[in-house]
């Protein structure tokens, strides 16, 4: 992925497989977020291939595709600076993420034909289902802008799964959150996966989180990948040691 | 009470608009006989004035804020008057008849220069609601509004003009032609926000309107089309009279049936979408919800509302040229939607009321006229910066996992 002259993300191969919680780190600045919307449509990378399996169908190649249709073949992200509906309420967060498996238009709207009513029932439903797995069900009137950060940071993971993803890609969702909160999330995120059957990818800046989450790790550094493996030997990689680890993790 | 303090205050607040006003105020040269004249009394009328009127002022102002204080206070749900009375039926109910008869009874009483007023005080509910679809729901600030309202009014005068087309057929074709130029504005558009999306919303407007009146073979230019006739129903001939009455129940209709359609639409899927398009474009693209198509959307159903008012207006007047599409049309309507409160139905015919009753019934104070719409609208964005009626967007309500309704 190139700005002008600047490369920002140079040949990350980066593989996940169903089921799979993998983890992306680096120091900041390495190009992390920038894979991430190169992913998900937000860039259209310079060079390279995104391709993605979908259970049970074609492999396709996404490059370049717009973000909701991206959304819409099963990838779903939530965002490093969170990014809700602050003037709707937690319902209408999680519907807006239904909003893609929805097929109602302006007849339906106007009209009002039964099975639209019944489609808007359903994704009322659906959408507190999720909710109640994520635990925030209390909150299902209230304006988003006024929840809790830990809270909010969870609301974006429920809207992400509102549209019914096979991977889920989670950029920083533990940042900021205190130690409590970062555990509840580790066993949300380890729960989704026995449940809800996504993958997960996850660009994280808490080591104890990604040690104990991920299967795998992937680590960047100014645009290029440095190492990948298991949490083990990432720990005792010398390379990651050198960039990263080394500086910040003095033992 | 008024402490030292605040008469301290009031009595810097009268000096200083004593000096502002002293040179239109107190000097007057008189040019015939080459003497000023100094009227002295004037100052003393400007400052006992303001030192009054500043009084008032802080009054309000804190009367504000302790307000606000006591929102945050309140635990819950904010509401307002207007959600209060919406929902509670032993009010809403006999309010609503008492409002429908009064409606249905007011042009038999009244002169036809007042039912003129309240034909045009319909017509711009109808066009504030449409602009609101764009500007206070889907957060597009569309300044060139207005060109979707001429293209209403051109297709009745000139399909009627050159084919004969009566004012029910075109209707429905000036509907869908200023759904046409809602998208054709839309595209270039796409990619814009904010101030960007104003200034090239407001160049539509005028190439538009310059369009219209310097391609003269086309719109007849400056000098407009006369003689459009009023609308028809069955071929019964009106009086003047019965005719402006009839107009107005035309547009009554359609206000109610655009209330309808507007309501409909909100709350819905596509509302929805607009919703979240306002609060957050990249997240919005990011769930799923496509935003070349939801934009689109907005554009045209907004620009719907504008091409039917327009037809209406064309029948109204009987007589249209681009002089009645200006820019200040567009920043009228603007008014309407920012000043009756964005994004709410309630909001919006109010403003519509006001901004369009207002100006005509301050007749009365002759010269003083737009000072005193002036001073209103200021006072408004003061102490309601919100709008009339502010933040009462209807959410859905989740009662409980049986009772999925809102």
């Amino acid at each position: 992925m190139d700005f002008g002259g600047l490369r920002a993300v140079d040949r990350l191969d980066l593989e996940i497989h169903c089921g799979e919680i993998v983890a992306l780190i680096g120091p900041n600045g390495a190009g992390k977020t920038t894979f991430f919307n190169c992913i998900t449509g937000i860039y259209t990378p310079t060079a390279g291939d995104i391709r993605i399996h979908p259970p049970g169908r074609e492999t396709k190649r996404i490059n370049g595709l717009k973000p909701n249709r991206v959304t819409e073949l099963g990838l779903a992200r939530t965002f490093q600076n969170i990014r809700l509906f602050h003037q709707m309420t937690v319902l209408e967060n999680v519907m807006i993420g239904r909003h893609c498996r929805l097929r109602s238009g302006i007849p339906g709207a106007v009209f009002r034909p039964p099975h639209t009513v019944k489609e808007e029932r359903q994704a009322v439903m659906d959408s507190y289902r999720i909710l109640e797995k994520i635990g925030l069900e209390r909150f299902v009137n209230d304006l988003a802008k006024n929840l809790p950060y830990g809270a909010q940071r969870r609301l974006e993971i429920a809207r992400a799964l509102a549209t019914e993803p096979f991977l889920l890609l989670l950029d920083e969702p533990a940042a900021g959150m205190n130690p409590h909160e970062t555990h509840e999330l580790d066993q949300l995120i380890l729960r989704l996966r026995e449940t809800e059957n996504v993958s997960i990818l996850l660009i994280e800046h808490d080591m104890k989180l990604v040690m104990s989450l991920s299967d795998r790790i992937y680590v960047m550094d100014y645009g290029r990948k440095i190492a990948e493996g298991t949490p083990r030997q990432i720990k005792n990689d010398p390379a990651v040691i050198k960039a990263y680890l080394g500086e910040e993790y003095v033992a | 009470m008024a402490s030292l303090i605040e008469i301290r205050k009031s009595f810097l607040v009268s000096i200083w608009f004593m000096f502002l006003t002293f040179p239109i105020m107190v000097i007057r040269v008189n040019t015939v006989e080459n003497v000023i004249q100094w009227r002295w009394n004037n100052m003393i009328a400007v400052g006992l004035g303001s030192f009054l009127l500043s009084f008032v002022w802080r009054y309000l102002i804190r009367r504000k804020e302790q307000g606000v204080q006591r929102q945050e206070e309140s635990t819950g749900l904010r509401r307002s008057i207007f959600q209060r009375i919406g929902e509670d039926r032993r009010i809403f109910l006999p309010g609503l008849t008492v409002a429908a008869v009064a409606v249905v009874v007011f042009p038999f009483l009244v002169s036809m220069y007042q039912v003129n007023i309240m034909t045009t005080a319909f017509m711009y509910i109808m066009l504030g609601l449409g602009l609101n679809i764009v500007v206070g729901v889907a957060g597009l600030l569309d300044l060139g509004y207005v060109a979707f309202y001429a293209v209403g009014a051109y297709t009745y005068a000139l399909l009627n003009y050159h084919f004969g087309l009566s004012f029910w057929i075109c209707l429905p074709i000036g509907a869908g032609l200023g759904a046409v130029f809602g998208i054709l504005l839309g595209f270039p558009v796409l990619r814009l926000r904010g101030d960007y999306l104003a200034i090239v919303t407001l160049g539509f407007g005028e190439i538009i309107r310059l369009v219209l009146e310097n391609w003269n073979e086309f719109s007849f230019g400056p000098s407009g089309i006369a003689n459009i006739p009023r609308p028809g129903l069955f071929g019964v001939a009106f009086s003047l009279e019965a005719h402006s009455r009839y107009i107005y129940f035309i547009v009554v209709i359609l206000a109610i049936f655009t209330i309808f359609m507007v309501n409909r639409l909100q709350n819905s899927r596509i509302g929805r979408a607009w919703l979240a398009l306002r609060e957050d474009e990249i997240a919005c693209q990011a769930m799923g919800v496509d935003k070349t198509r939801t934009k689109l959307t907005a554009f045209a159903l907004g620009a719907t509302w504008a091409g039917l008012a327009g037809v209406v207006f064309a029948a109204k007047t009987t007589f249209i040229n681009p002089a009645s599409f200006t820019l200040w049309e567009s920043i009228n309507i603007l008014c309407i939607v920012v000043l009756g409160g964005m994004g709410s139905i309630t909001g919006v015919v109010l403003g519509a009321l006001v901004l369009v009753l207002l100006p005509e019934y301050l007749r009365a104070f002759a010269e003083y006229r737009i000072l005193t719409f002036g001073v209103v609208l200021v006072l408004m964005m003061v102490f309601r910066p919100g709008g009339i009626v502010s933040n009462v967007r209807r959410t859905y309500q989740f009662e409980g996992p049986d009772s999925g309704d809102k």
